[in-house]
């Protein structure tokens, strides 16, 4: 017998004539839709992110603002990002990845720009999912420096509306601040493989 | 180097163990200092969520159902996977697992790989099995890593490392990295900003030039297939993005049936474990893709056998979050070490019997590591009844002849009214006997640590007989 067979027949074995089991799903399904930004925005700034809240027309000067302070010059944008964000930062060099980036040019670039697909105000999570304007995951795994453009209909209250949001078949990257561990004396700290400093730019 | 499960076979007992532990002045100091900030934590974000409750049913539930069809579920999720163009191995026990992973690292052609801290793969001994082939297994979550240049054993599921403080953590690396790689700095200090700044310079070449990858996950969705891995520093998204080849070492428990159910546990685990309302960074992929290789490896090694005990099965629920681990009074004391096994604290008392067996006297021993004070259960996020399974499995292990005697007299003056009666007369006559600290013969092990308790000049019945309640 091979051993799938053997677990298998182990397993139906075990629980033979136990009961079924009822499910209950009491829990709330539906976060609070008001405040749902300034949460949002409250709860990424408590993983030390740096969050700005602007109107969708000035994504693009934010964005070039947040480059320049951080002095990115080489930037990766994923293909599918939308030409408007970085039209404040013309002279930003951009690096796409066609062809695939190496992980030395990723590593060597100033940080990288993506959209996103969906976010969690409750938990402060926003949601990549390799989708246009997102890329491939090493794209922002690699740089030091993540920016991140939300927009306000992307935000929804609770991980259950991000769930059901979601498609399973696409990789998805769910990201909670910068970089952090714990393992210190189990005190959070920021920066460790990831990139060290993530922004992120509300679009009203 | 770092030790697996083997290193923990011929340890003693943990009463032992644990006397060693608690003589240890500085690691009780560790221990409580990381415990204490972590229950706080923990508390914080979970009175944050008004369904607390609703969710940690539907967590156990889901679970519960899960185990109960899991032969259908894991067909499906074999299915899943396979359609999206992964390869499943099955392996019933510690050896066949280990021996797929190395054929299939072999086949790669390459002899390092890195890796995403999981527990299935510490429970059987992956690393060692690789090093004996020749292959170097480099572990790169902080703690792993910490543990493993300072060849040291893990003592906690979430923070291996816990036992260390920082000034320990500075002199591991400053001593050790340079073996595995690229040095500490000279300078290094002991704010954990620098220790997890040189981690990060340590690793990051070796992250960027990884050909293979080795996990475990968190959650294994049946209905799509889709792998789930929690983590926080970044290590695992890049052991499981970088390598073109990825290997996943699975335990049949971990597989939940649909993604929704995802909704629950990713408010459950990240709450419980770091006490955080997420944790930085969750992966999640379906079978190949971005041009990887994937391999999922599904592992037994004894859980069918716990799967069989209608009331040890339960521990089968464990999501790994360590809440109870951070909350136990014995283990807040005497650390993960004493418990001999890769699965410390009351969840590990309850589960390395049960995957082990009883046969070594140090599992045998681990029913008795608590107190039965049912902190863990309070806070297991899928309701683990801890120490009914505790108790559970004191009653299977093997007893001293003396207690069993002592335990069938009980049994016999307790189940008559009259035969109890007798029993108290003759104690309040011959209480003058009874020495007032240490009983003689077996009876002296209970005594070790208990005073003799004082006998009544009669008992609370005869009394109330005779004065009819005081009133007399």
């Amino acid at each position: 017998m091979s051993s799938r067979e053997q677990i298998l027949a182990r397993v139906r074995a075990a629980v033979a004539g136990a009961p079924e089991v009822r499910i209950p799903r009491d829990y709330r399904t539906t976060g609070a839709e008001a405040g749902r930004v300034e949460r949002f925005a409250e709860r990424v700034r408590d993983y030390k992110a740096v969050v700005h809240v602007v109107p969708a027309a000035e994504v693009a000067a934010t964005v070039a603002d947040a480059l320049s302070r951080r002095g990115a010059r080489r930037l990766v944008v994923p293909d599918g990002l939308p030409e408007r964000w970085l039209s404040a930062a013309p002279s930003v060099e951009r690096l796409v990845d066609d062809p695939p980036l190496t992980a030395a040019l990723l590593d060597a670039a100033d940080g990288v720009i993506t959209g996103c697909a969906v976010a969690v105000a409750e938990t402060g999570t926003i949601v990549l999912g390799t989708g246009p304007g997102q890329g491939r995951r090493a794209l922002t795994l690699v740089p030091d420096y993540h920016l991140c453009v939300v927009l306000d209909e992307q935000i929804v209250p609770s991980v259950p509306e991000a769930v059901a949001r979601l498609d399973p078949a696409r990789p998805l990257t769910w990201i909670s601040g910068p970089s952090a561990t714990s393992d210190i004396e189990l005190n959070r700290v920021e920066g460790v493989h990831g990139p060290r400093t993530l922004e992120v730019v509300i679009a009203l | 180097m770092s030790a697996g499960p083997g290193t923990f076979l011929g340890m003693p007992a943990f009463p032992k163990n644990a006397e060693e532990a608690l003589e240890d002045s500085q690691l009780r100091f560790n221990l409580r200092k990381a415990t204490h900030t972590i229950r706080a934590r923990r508390q914080a974000v979970v009175d944050e969520l008004p369904d607390w409750a609703a969710l940690r049913a539907a967590g156990k539930a889901i679970k519960d159902e899960t185990l109960r069809n899991l032969d259908r579920y894991l067909i499906q999720a074999e299915e899943a996977v396979t359609r999206a163009g992964g390869h499943v191995h099955w392996a019933a026990d510690a050896a066949e697992a280990n021996r797929i992973v190395i054929d299939l690292v072999r086949a790669t052609g390459e002899t390092q790989v890195v890796k995403v801290k999981s527990m299935a793969t510490q429970e059987i001994g992956l690393n060692e099995a690789l090093e004996s082939e020749g292959i170097t297994a480099n572990e790169t979550d902080l703690a792993e890593l910490i543990v493993q240049l300072g060849d040291d054993w893990p003592s906690h599921i979430l923070v291996p490392a816990i036992h260390r403080n920082r000034s320990e953590i500075r002199e591991i690396f400053l001593e050790h990295m340079g073996e595995w790689g690229r040095p500490a700095p000279a300078d290094l200090t002991d704010d954990p900003k620098a220790l997890a700044e040189a981690a990060r310079l340590h690793l990051r070449e070796r992250f960027l030039s990884a050909k293979v990858g080795v996990s475990g996950a968190n959650f294994l969705i049946a209905e799509t297939g889709t792998l789930v891995v929690l983590e926080s520093e970044g290590n695992g998204r890049m052991c499981l993005t970088m390598p073109r080849t990825l290997i996943s070492v699975v335990g049949i428990e971990k597989v939940l049936p649909t993604w929704r159910d995802l909704e629950v546990f990713l408010q459950l685990l990240p709450r419980s474990s770091t006490g955080e309302r997420m944790n930085p960074y969750t992966s999640t992929w379906t079978g190949a893709v971005e041009g990887q290789e994937f391999h999922l490896v599904l592992l037994d090694n004894g859980r069918t056998k716990v799967l069989a005990d209608e009331i040890g099965r339960q521990a089968l629920r464990c999501i790994r979050c360590s809440a109870c681990l951070n909350v136990c009074p014995v283990y807040e004391r005497v650390g993960g070490h004493a418990y001999g096994s890769v699965y410390p604290g009351p969840i590990g008392a309850i589960l390395t019997p049960q995957l082990r067996g009883t046969a070594s006297e140090l599992d045998a021993s681990l029913p008795y590591a608590s107190s039965l004070c049912g902190a863990c259960y309070d806070v297991c996020p899928v309701a683990i009844d801890i120490p009914e399974v505790l108790v559970h499995l004191r009653a299977k292990t093997p007893h001293a002849p003396a207690e069993r005697l002592g335990l069938k007299v009980a049994a016999w003056t307790l189940d008559r009214p009259s035969r109890l009666r007798r029993a108290q007369r003759l104690a309040s006559r011959l209480r003058g006997l009874l020495p007032r600290r240490r009983l003689p013969g077996p009876g002296a092990a209970w005594t070790d640590t208990r005073d003799v308790p004082a006998v009544p000049e009669e008992s609370f019945r005869d009394w109330w007989n005779r004065t009819e309640g005081g009133a007399r």
